[in-house]
C-alpha cells in the first residue's frame, strides 16, 4: 500500500464523508462547512473539484450517489434535521468551459424533528428510493415513484425504532429468495437499552417493514454498520462498528409455508476483532466482499480477509504519521492540485534522507492565549438528559450546530475559555443555548460532561 | 499447517496523528482523510486532505503488463488442455506450459533489468528481485511437483536449476560449478540415463567412493593441498564443503552441491532431511528468511506451505494463481489436501482477476479468468463489470457484448439504461433512444418518443431519421414508440406521394388510439392536405362517413376547449378548416358512394 497522491479538499472546516460514485470516477465530500464538494477524475487520475455548494445550515454528516441508472443523483443528510436531493443537470456552456457543473436541490426532506444522522439509497432493484434515520429513532423510507421527476418523493413507510439511530444498510441481495431487509444500528450508550441493531424486513402481505431480529449480544453504541455485497450465497453478511469489529453472519430459517411473519435467522459471528482498542466508527465492504475495512479510536484504518478457509485476518494498517499536509486554504488554485511533489518530501524527511528544504513552511506558531474572560464559578444552569436541540433555538444561524460552532473554535484558537466565553457572548442575540456532552468530550477538557443550558 | 504469521503492514499517511481516519472503497484504491467522529479524547486541528491510497503498484507498471498479457495466454491455454488425454501426454504439456510461465517471467526480467539504469532503478530493481525469486521458486515446483524426476535425474534437475539460477546473480558460484565438478562427473551422469539401473549406479558409485576414499587415507595427495580439498569435495566431504561456503552464495547452492558428491541418487522422499540439515548447517545463527522457508516447505513437499508462505511474502496475486491453477491440473491439490483443492485455486485466481479489474485496460484479461472459476467466477463478474467505468459508448459496448456472451441480462439491462439515462441527459435523443431499446425499458423508450414528437411539433422536422426508420420489430416496445415510428412512415409515404397509402396509414393510426391525445391536432393537421386533394381520396372500399365520424367528434372535443391551447387564434383557424375540410371530404364520399351504387 502506498499513498500514489493527496488532494486538497479545501473544505474550511471536518470532513465528515467521502463517498464514490458507482464507476468510481466521481467523488462527493461534504463537510461541517455545510457544503459538498463533487470531484471528477480525469484521464490520468487526477481529481478536479467540479462542483462546490452550500446545502445544509448545519454540518453535513453523510453524503451518498444513486445508481446511475437514475442520473447523477446526490443525497445529503445533516445536522440540521433535514436530507436533501440533487441532480445534476447538463449546464450552461461557459461552465462547461470552466469545468464546472450545476447541481440542483430537488427536494428537502423535512419529517425528521432531530439531526438526520445517515442517508442511504436502495438497491437499485427496488427503484429509486432512499431512507434516512434519525437521532429521534426512527427510519423513513421514501420514494420517487416517477424517476424522471425528481422533485417528488413520497414518505412510504417510517419505522420507529425508539432508540436514537445512527447508520442503516441495506441488504444488497436482489435475489427472488430475500426480501428487501435494512438493518438500523443505534448509538445509544445504555447497555441496558438491549441490541443496538435491529433488521427490519419487508412484508408483501401487509406492505410493511416488520422486524425480523435484533442482535442481542450488541449492546453497546454502535455507529456503522454494512451488509457485504451478496455473491450468489443464501445467507447474509454484516459488519458492525461497535466497541470492536463484529462480522456476523445471517442464515434465513425455513420458512413454514403458512407462516406469514418475517424471516428469522440464525445468527453466527465470524469474526471479531478489538484492535482499534475501543470505539469503532465506520466499517465498509470492497465491491466482493473480500475485504472489510473499519476506523477506530486508535486513529487507524484496518484492512480484514478472510482466507479461503474463512480465517479474517488484519492484513494492513493505514495509519497517520502526524505530519499533516498544509493545505492553501482560500486560494482556488490550488484546490485540485495534485500535491505528490509535497508528500515526498515530507517522506523524505521522515526518512532522513534529506533536510527539510527551505520551501517547506514550518508548523503555524500556537495561537495566543486567550484572554481569562471566563468566569471560574460554575455555568449558570447544569442540565442532563436529553441533548436535542428545541425549536426555540434554530434561528440563530450561527448557533444552530454546536458541532460546527466548536470546531471552528478549536481549529482557529483550540482553546476551551474562548469558546466557552463565545457561548456567553451568545446571549447578546438573545437566544438560549444548549451544548451537548459530546461537545465537551470532543475537546477533551476535563469540565464536567454535563450538559449545559444558558438562558438569559 | 500453521500459516507464517506476519504482522500486517503499516501505512503511514500524510495525515494527523490522534484523530480519526475516515475512509471510502473505490475500485482500485481507498481514500482516507482526517476526520473526528464524535467523543474522541484528544483533539488536533484536521487537514482537509484526501489521501488516495493504492494496493497494488504491479499492475501500473508497462512492463509488467506484457507479464499479466502473456500470462494469460498460458492460462487459457491451460484451462483447454484435455481432461482424456493419457498422463503420460499431459504430463509432457504441463512441463512445457510450466517452462513457458518461466520464459514470460524471464523475458520481464530481461526488459526490467535493461531499463534499471533510469532514474526508476530502484523501483525495477526491486520488482527483478522478485521476479527472481518467483522464477527460482517456480523452476524448482517444475522439478519436484510436476516433473517429479524419480531418484537418479533428481540430483540433474536440481543441479540445472542451481546452475541457471546462480549463473545469473553470481558468477563465481558457477565458476564453483565447473570447476569443482570433475571431467569423471559428465561421464558417470551419462551411466543412469543408460542402461544401468539405479541399484547398479549406486553400487559402482559407491566403489568409486571408496577407491577415492582409500586415495585420500594414503594420502596420496597430501602434496598438493587444493588437490586434497578436490578430493574431499568429490568425496562429499561436508566439513571441506562448507569451507568454501563464500563461493557457495545460498543454502541450497550447498544443498546441491552436498548431495551432487555424497548422494547422488537422492530420492525425492529424502530430499527434505538433506534440505533441513543443510539450511542449518549454511547459517545456523540468522532465522530463515521467507524465501528460505518457501523452498524448505518445496523441499518438504508441502505444495500449501509454499503456497500459503509465497501469498504472504510476495504480495503478488500472479504467482501463487498461476502457479496453483497448474499445480491443480496436474492433480497435486486433491490429492494433497482433497476438502480444499479447488476451493484454494479458486480462492487465489478470484484475487488475482479482481485486482486486475481495477485497471482501466487490463480488466478484460480478468474476464477469462472468472470464466473458469467455478464456484464464484460468475457472480464476482457480475459484481465487478457493472462498475466498470462507462467512458465512451465504444467502451459501453465492449463491456455489453462481454455480458450478452455469458447471458447477464441483469446487467445487460443495466448498462444500457444507464448510457439511455446519460444520453438524454446530453439530449442526444437518438443515441437515448437506440439504448432504451436495447434495455427493453419500456417506460423510457416511452419518454424518449414523447420527446421526439414534441421536437416535431415544435420544428416541424424530425431529427435521428436513421434510427427511427429502421426500428423494425423494437417499435413494438411501447405504444408511443410504435406511434412514432409509425408516424414517421406516414410521412415518408407522404413524401413519396404515396397519398392513399399514407392516408391509409394516418387512418388505421387514429383509429387504433395509439396517438396521444396532445398529437391529435397535429394528426388532423397533416390530414388536411389529403382531405382537400382532388384525386386522390381516402380508402373508397368501406364506409368512409363511419371512419372519420370519431374524428369528427373529437374534433368537437378540441374546439369546445380551445383554452388548452397556447396559441388561441391559430389554433381556432385550424380547427374551422379542418372542420371545413372535413365538410366537404364527406360530401364528396356520399357523392362517391352514391356514384358506385348507382
Amino acid at each position: 500500500m502506498f499513498v500514489a497522491r493527496s488532494i486538497a479538499a479545501d473544505h474550511k472546516d471536518l470532513i465528515h464523508d467521502v463517498s464514490y460514485d458507482f464507476h468510481g470516477r466521481r467523488m462527493a465530500t461534504c463537510s461541517s462547512d455545510q457544503s459538498v464538494k463533487v470531484w471528477d477524475k480525469s484521464e490520468n487520475g487526477e481529481w478536479h473539484c467540479t462542483a462546490s455548494w452550500k446545502t445544509h445550515s448545519g454540518s453535513v454528516w453523510r453524503v451518498t450517489w444513486a445508481h446511475p441508472e437514475f442520473g447523477q443523483v446526490l443525497a445529503s443528510c445533516s445536522f440540521d434535521r433535514t436530507a436533501a436531493v440533487w441532480e445534476e443537470i447538463v449546464g450552461e456552456s461557459n461552465d462547461k468551459q470552466r469545468g464546472q457543473s450545476h447541481w440542483i436541490k430537488r427536494t428537502t426532506l423535512v419529517d425528521s424533528r432531530t439531526s438526520v444522522t445517515d442517508v442511504k439509497f436502495a438497491p437499485k432493484h427496488m427503484g429509486l428510493m432512499l431512507t434516512t434515520c434519525s437521532a429521534d429513532g426512527v427510519v423513513r423510507i421514501y420514494e420517487a415513484p416517477d424517476v424522471m421527476n425528481l422533485s417528488q418523493w413520497s414518505l412510504q413507510h417510517e419505522i420507529s425504532c425508539k432508540l436514537s439511530c445512527s447508520c442503516i444498510s441495506w441488504n444488497p441481495s436482489s435475489s427472488r429468495a430475500h426480501p428487501p431487509m435494512i438493518a438500523v444500528g443505534s448509538d445509544d450508550s445504555n447497555v441496558t437499552y438491549g441490541g443496538k441493531v435491529q433488521i427490519y424486513e419487508y412484508n408483501e402481505n401487509t406492505r410493511k417493514y416488520a422486524k425480523a431480529e435484533t442482535l442481542m449480544t450488541v449492546t453497546d453504541a454502535v455507529h456503522d454498520i454494512a451488509f457485504a455485497p451478496n455473491l450468489g450465497r443464501s445467507f447474509h453478511v454484516l459488519a458492525i462498528a461497535t466497541k470492536d469489529v463484529r462480522i456476523f453472519k445471517l442464515v434465513p430459517l425455513r420458512k413454514e409455508s403458512t407462516s406469514s411473519g418475517p424471516t428469522k435467522f440464525e445468527l453466527l459471528i465470524m469474526a471479531q476483532f478489538d484492535n482499534h482498542n475501543s470505539q469503532v466508527w465506520r466499517v465498509s465492504w470492497n465491491i466482493t466482499s473480500t475485504l472489510l475495512a473499519s476506523s477506530g479510536d486508535d486513529g487507524c484504518v484496518r484492512l480484514w480477509k478472510a482466507n479461503y478457509m474463512d480465517n479474517w485476518k488484519c492484513t494492513g494498517i493505514l495509519k497517520g504519521d502526524g505530519s499533516p499536509l498544509t493545505g492553501t486554504s482560500g486560494q482556488p488554485t490550488a484546490m485540485s492540485t495534485v500535491v505528490g511533489s509535497s508528500v515526498q518530501a515530507s517522506q523524505s524527511i521522515l526518512n532522513g534522507t534529506t533536510a527539510a528544504p527551505a520551501n517547506i513552511p514550518p508548523p503555524p506558531p500556537p495561537p495566543p492565549p486567550p484572554p481569562p474572560s471566563f468566569p471560574t464559578s460554575s455555568p449558570p444552569v447544569i442540565k442532563t438528559d436529553d441533548w436535542l436541540l428545541p425549536h426555540l433555538y434554530w434561528d440563530s444561524e450561527q448557533l444552530t450546530d454546536p458541532h460546527r460552532t466548536l470546531n471552528r473554535f478549536t481549529t482557529h484558537a483550540r482553546s476551551l475559555a474562548c469558546f466557552i466565553s463565545f457561548a456567553f457572548g451568545s446571549q447578546a442575540v438573545g437566544t438560549a443555548v444548549r451544548l451537548s456532552c459530546f461537545c465537551f468530550n470532543h475537546i477533551g477538557c476535563t469540565f464536567p460532561s454535563y450538559c449545559l443550558l444558558w438562558s438569559n | 499447517m500453521e500459516e507464517l504469521d506476519v504482522e500486517p503492514t503499516t501505512t503511514n499517511i500524510p495525515a494527523s496523528e490522534g484523530n480519526h481516519l475516515g475512509f471510502v472503497w473505490g475500485p482500485g484504491d481507498i481514500l482516507v482523510y482526517d476526520t473526528i467522529y464524535k467523543s474522541s479524547g484528544s483533539v488536533g486541528t484536521c487537514s482537509s486532505f484526501i489521501h488516495e491510497v493504492r494496493k497494488d503498484e504491479d499492475i501500473y507498471s508497462p512492463i509488467l503488463r506484457k507479464l499479466f498479457n502473456e500470462s494469460h495466454h498460458i492460462f487459457v491455454g491451460l484451462q483447454t488442455i484435455r481432461e482424456d488425454l493419457p498422463n503420460k501426454n499431459k504430463k509432457t504439456q504441463f512441463v512445457s506450459i510450466s517452462k513457458n510461465y518461466r520464459s514470460v517471467i524471464r523475458a520481464c526480467m530481461e526488459e526490467l533489468q535493461q531499463v534499471a539504469d533510469t532514474e526508476l532503478a530502484t523501483q525495477y530493481g526491486n520488482q527483478v528481485s522478485i521476479l527472481l525469486a518467483i522464477e527460482l521458486i517456480w523452476n524448482l515446483c517444475e522439478v519436484l511437483f510436476i516433473d517429479a524426476a524419480p531418484g537418479g535425474s533428481l540430483l540433474l534437475h536440481l543441479l540445472d536449476w542451481v546452475r541457471l539460477h546462480k549463473a545469473d546473480v553470481d558468477e563465481k558460484a558457477q565458476e564453483v560449478l565447473q570447476s569443482e565438478s570433475p571431467t569423471e562427473h559428465h561421464g558417470y551422469w551419462d551411466v543412469p540415463g543408460g542402461s544401468q539401473t539405479l541399484t547398479e549406479f549406486d553400487v559402482k558409485w559407491r566403489h568409486w567412493h571408496d577407491m577415492v576414499d582409500h586415495s585420500l587415507q594414503d594420502n596420496s595427495f597430501a602434496s598438493d593441498p587444493n588437490l586434497e580439498l578436490i578430493c574431499k569435495i568429490l568425496m562429499g566431504d561436508e566439513d571441506a564443503i562448507l569451507e568454501q561456503k563464500d563461493l557457495l552464495s545460498t543454502w541450497y547452492h550447498f544443498l546441491v552441491t552436498r548431495l551432487l558428491f555424497s548422494h547422488p541418487t537422492v530420492k525425492p522422499t529424502e530430499l527434505h532431511y538433506y534440505a533441513q540439515s543443510c539450511l542449518a548447517m549454511f547459517d545456523s545463527r540468522s532465522a530463515p528468511e521467507p524465501l528460505d522457508s518457501i523452498l524448505l516447505a518445496a523441499f518438504e513437499f508441502d505444495i500449501h506451505q509454499v503456497i500459503k508462505d509465497c501469498s504472504i511474502a510476495l504480495n503478488n496475486w500472479w504467482f501463487v494463481a498461476h502457479l496453483t491453477d497448474l499445480l491443480d491440473h496436474c492433480n497435486l491439490l486433491q490429492s494433497h489436501n482433497l476438502h480444499f483443492g479447488s476451493n484454494l485455486r479458486e480462492f487465489l485466481l478470484l484475487e488475482y482477476a479482481s485486482g486486475l479489474f481495477t485497471h482501466h485496460s487490463l480488466w478484460q484479461l480478468a474476464v477469462d479468468y472468472f470464466d473458469h472459476c467455478p464456484e464464484f467466477g460468475r457472480v464476482y463478474l457480475e459484481q465487478q463489470i457493472e462498475h466498470v467505468p462507462l467512458d465512451t459508448e465504444r467502451k459501453a459496448l465492449k463491456v455489453l457484448r462481454i455480458c450478452e456472451q455469458r447471458q447477464m441480462s441483469e446487467q445487460v439491462r443495466s448498462i444500457c439504461k444507464i448510457m439511455a439515462k446519460r444520453a438524454l441527459r446530453n439530449n442526444r435523443l437518438g443515441s437515448a433512444l437506440s439504448w432504451s431499446i436495447r434495455a427493453k425499458d419500456a417506460a423510457f423508450a416511452t419518454l424518449i418518443s414523447e420527446r421526439f414528437l414534441q421536437d416535431y411539433c415544435a420544428r416541424g422536422t424530425f431529427s435521428d431519421l436513421d434510427l427511427i426508420d429502421n426500428l423494425g420489430p423494437a417499435m413494438l416496445l411501447s405504444d408511443r414508440l410504435t406511434f412514432l415510428g409509425k408516424y414517421r412512415e406516414f410521412h415518408k409515404l407522404y413524401g413519396e406521394n404515396r397519398f392513399s397509402d399514407a392516408a391509409t396509414l394516418l387512418l388505421s393510426l387514429m383509429t387504433a388510439q395509439i396517438a396521444p391525445r396532445s398529437f391529435w391536432m397535429t394528426l388532423l393537421t397533416d390530414a388536411l392536405p389529403l382531405l382537400e386533394q382532388k384525386e386522390v381520396r381516402l380508402p373508397p372500399k368501406v364506409n368512409e362517413r363511419n371512419t372519420w365520424e370519431p374524428e369528427m367528434s373529437s374534433l368537437y372535443n378540441l374546439s369546445v376547449k380551445p383554452m388548452t391551447f397556447q396559441d388561441e387564434d391559430v389554433e381556432v383557424t385550424k380547427v374551422e378548416l379542418l372542420r371545413l375540410a372535413l365538410a366537404r371530404n364527406l360530401a364528396m364520399a356520399i357523392v362517391k358512394e352514391g356514384t358506385v351504387a348507382v
